[in-house]
């Protein structure tokens, strides 16, 4: 009897059942993503709805209907869909503004390098990202010097000839490039024991803060010829360069210093333990970590300034919405506004929705780190 | 404070230069001298361009008839008013389209936050995309869009109708108006007591609760308060409402509630944008409560709905609200880029069109920055006071 308890087991189980059909695969995952309960059908049946009402007609007007050759307005007048070939016609202005046609090789080399410097800048697993961070904090300079010209035989590009995407880029990334490093001085000056240096970076994050960028590019605009020296006369650009820079600052230090403070003290008590001073304190043990912490924020402050750069289009810059708004002002090619508003808006949708995509993923990769 | 004390314990060497605190005030006095320098500078080269150019400052031209005409005035004001006046009318139309704006995008980004997590597959994806294709395309461009959608609607003849009252055309939105009696003052005076009576009873309730633990249905109870009480008396005081609806002319429409094309897109845009935002906080603030809360919850018997009432939102708002309050005021600074389209809100009015007739660059621009400052500042010390009303209480 013993034996038979012992000896292995004849029995084999049989395969399990299959799950009913209604369970699973695309069935089962239709019952329970979209028709799980009443409320959830008919959510579903809104949807269908509104995905019927708005995609064929918008699908009908930008391909279907759309015209995508022709010389002129004219070409378009039958079709009901879009009208693309302005964009055609148009798009040399649309990306490079009035930039010297001969000279276009310099902007597409800058877009190159910008490239490369944002591959070295937000890869950290770059192969050689210690020289590849040195080059992105050359970057700018380069890219300016590629963009003005005068020196080495570059023929001088004056900024009133800049216009488009480069214009729209290189304030983006100019405002970028300058905020951190001074959203860095502003949010230490913040949190510094100092009062006098405390108050001043306060004072001046908020007011920037408190009032609206149009506001402040008006200001640029108008006021600071009167603050100027008389015969000193700054070009359009570089004042409205100068406000988004300003503008980015405030908001960039008030990320960087939500980064502070969320460094715990123990970072600081062992950092002075070591007899650290103030300023090796902050540069090799607290910012590393309070950076590392804000990248997220500050890609999105990256990419709210990238939009608001639009803002220049009201002061009389020729940015790449400026230049739209400008194109429709031309009576051969009338009444096409809907169709340069949306390539428009495609070219900003790709770009913020990449930046917001990466932004995730970082803050995903960061999680990650602290979950470990 | 700790790190003043944690790095005088560290500091190295003893001279003068060394001494922290001399160091620190040295430090201070030099960053003082310097704006000092800049705002001599500043100031010298002001006047001298002033002089040069022949304008004089002060604010007497607050004073001076305007001039020009706006379209949309909440106060009496007509081309003589003054540039004092212009103001004003600028503030009103800030405002009136900040609340307004606030208002529906807050309603709109509840809703959108809360049906993105429904479970409902293909809801949540369109959510998604709405959400992905608003925040990202800038805002200008948004309200130029629409605002060239109204304008290309039809003309006022063509009028799109819906149901014999809304009429939309490329001169904006005709509705009927409402005009009211004398009589609705009581109508307006119930609704004040109803908002009394409820929050009465909340406090009453809260109190009962506290006490005894009974719980009193106060949303239902409030609500039938809230409604009945105007109505009833809308109706014993005879209806002093009647509707005014656009009547067709020959080639226009008279009468009604006219919205122009401008408010409408500064509207929409402002709303459909910041609503995107509002509804990721929202879904981020739900998605923080810890799934052990509702465990608990339900532990502890509670029903889903007020496992969702008690436990769940409370927590959720006070994830909810500063960030919502940072929305606030970027909608009311968004409100701004009216300028762009006309629409007569205070940077287009004041800062626009009064600094343009004027020439008093530097009053104007100062008056419209400190405005919008008073108006951030405000908003951000209600957000304050009330978030210190919702902090969790350790006990």
């Amino acid at each position: 009897m013993t034996d038979q308890m012992h000896s292995p087991s004849t029995w084999t189980p049989k395969p399990d059942r299959p799950p009913p059909v209604a369970l699973t695969g695309a069935l089962g995952w239709m019952r329970e993503n979209l028709f799980s309960s009443w409320l959830n059908a008919f959510l579903t049946v809104a949807s269908i709805y509104l995905l019927y009402s708005v995609i064929p007609p918008l699908v009908d007007w930008a391909f279907l209907s759309a015209v995508w050759e022709g010389a002129s307005r004219d070409d378009c007048l039958e079709a009901s869909g879009a009208c693309w070939p302005i964009i055609a016609v148009r798009w040399k202005q649309l990306i490079y503004g009035f930039y010297p046609e001969v000279e276009y090789w310099r902007p597409i080399l800058a877009f190159g390098l910008l490239i490369i410097a944002l591959y070295f800048g937000l890869y950290d697993k770059a192969p050689g990202r210690k020289y590849g961070l040195w080059y992105v904090c050359i970057f700018p300079f380069v890219a300016y010097i590629l963009l003005y010209g005068g020196v080495g035989g570059l023929e001088y590009v004056e900024s009133a000839r800049w216009g488009g995407l480069l214009l729209t880029l290189a304030l983006g990334v100019t405002g970028i490039a300058f905020s951190i490093p001074f959203g860095i001085v502003l949010a230490l000056g913040r949190r510094s024991e100092l009062p006098v240096i405390s108050m001043l970076c306060t004072i001046f994050i908020e007011f920037i803060r408190g009032v609206p960028l149009i506001t402040l590019l008006f200001f640029g605009n108008v006021m600071l010829p009167l603050f100027l020296p008389e015969g000193m006369n700054i070009d359009n650009y570089l004042r409205v360069a100068v406000v988004v820079c300003f503008f980015a600052s405030a908001y960039m230090a008030e990320v960087i210093r939500g980064g502070l403070q969320a460094i715990p003290t123990g970072q600081y008590e062992a950092a002075a333990a070591l007899g650290l001073g103030y300023w090796r304190m902050m540069a090799f043990i607290i910012l590393p970590q309070a950076l590392r912490v804000s990248i997220p924020g500050i890609v999105n402050t990256s990419i709210g300034l990238y939009k608001d750069t639009t803002l220049v289009s009201l002061v009389a810059l020729f940015d790449l919405f400026g230049m739209g708004r400008a194109i429709n002002a031309d009576a051969k090619w009338a009444a096409l506004e809907i169709e340069i508003y949306t390539f428009i808006a495609m070219i900003f949708f790709i770009s913020c929705f990449a930046m917001s995509r990466y932004s995730l993923w970082l803050e995903q990769r960061l999680a990650r780190g602290e979950q470990r | 404070m700790a790190l003043t004390a944690l790095l005088a314990a560290s500091g190295h060497g003893s001279g003068f230069w060394n001494n922290r605190q001399i160091r620190g005030i040295l430090a201070q006095a030099l960053v003082m001298g310097l704006l000092g320098v800049l705002l001599f500078f500043v100031v010298t080269n002001t006047i001298h361009n002033l002089e040069a150019r022949n304008i004089a400052t002060g604010f007497w031209f607050l004073s001076q008839p305007a001039g020009f005409e706006i379209q949309l005035t909440l106060i009496p004001y007509s081309a003589e008013s003054t540039h004092g006046r212009v103001f004003v009318v600028g503030l009103l139309n800030t405002l009136f389209i900040s609340v307004i704006g606030c208002v529906l995008a807050t309603i709109l980004g509840f809703f959108l936050g809360v049906l993105r997590l429904s479970g409902n597959w293909l809801l949540s994806n369109i959510i998604y995309w709405y959400v992905e294709f608003t925040r990202n395309v800038p805002l200008l461009l948004q309200i130029i869009f629409w605002y060239t959608i109204f304008l290309k609607l039809p003309h006022i003849r063509d009028s799109m109708e819906f149901g014999g009252t809304i009429y939309l055309n490329n001169r904006g939105v005709f509705a009927p108006a409402p005009i009211l009696d004398e009589a609705f003052d009581f109508v307006l005076l119930a609704l004040a007591l109803a908002i009394a009576a409820v929050w009465i009873l909340r406090r009453w309730s809260r109190k009962r609760q506290e006490a005894t633990g009974q719980t009193f249905p106060v949303g239902l109870v409030g609500l039938a308060i809230l409604v009945l009480l105007p109505v009833v008396v809308f109706y014993a005081a005879g209806s002093p409402m009647e509707w005014q609806h656009p009547a067709r002319t020959r080639f226009s429409l008279r009468g009604g509630l006219q919205i122009s094309p401008e408010f409408m897109a500064m509207l929409l845009a402002l709303t459909l944008y910041t609503a995107a935002f509002i509804s990721e906080i929202v879904r981020a603030g739900i998605l923080s409560v810890h799934k052990g809360q509702r465990e608990a919850a339900a532990a502890l018997g509670l029903r889903p709905s007020w496992t969702m009432k008690l436990i769940v939102v409370p927590q959720a708002m006070r994830v909810i609200i500063p960030p919502l309050a940072s929305q606030y005021m970027n909608l009311t600074k968004n409100s701004s880029l009216g300028f762009a389209i006309g629409f007569g809100e205070l940077m287009a009015v004041f800062g626009g069109i009064s600094l343009n007739q004027t020439g008093q660059a530097i009053e104007c621009m100062a008056i419209v920055m400190v405005t919008y400052l008073i108006i951030s500042l405000a908003i951000s010390l209600f957000m304050n006071w009330y978030n210190a009303h919702v902090k969790l209480i350790e006990r």
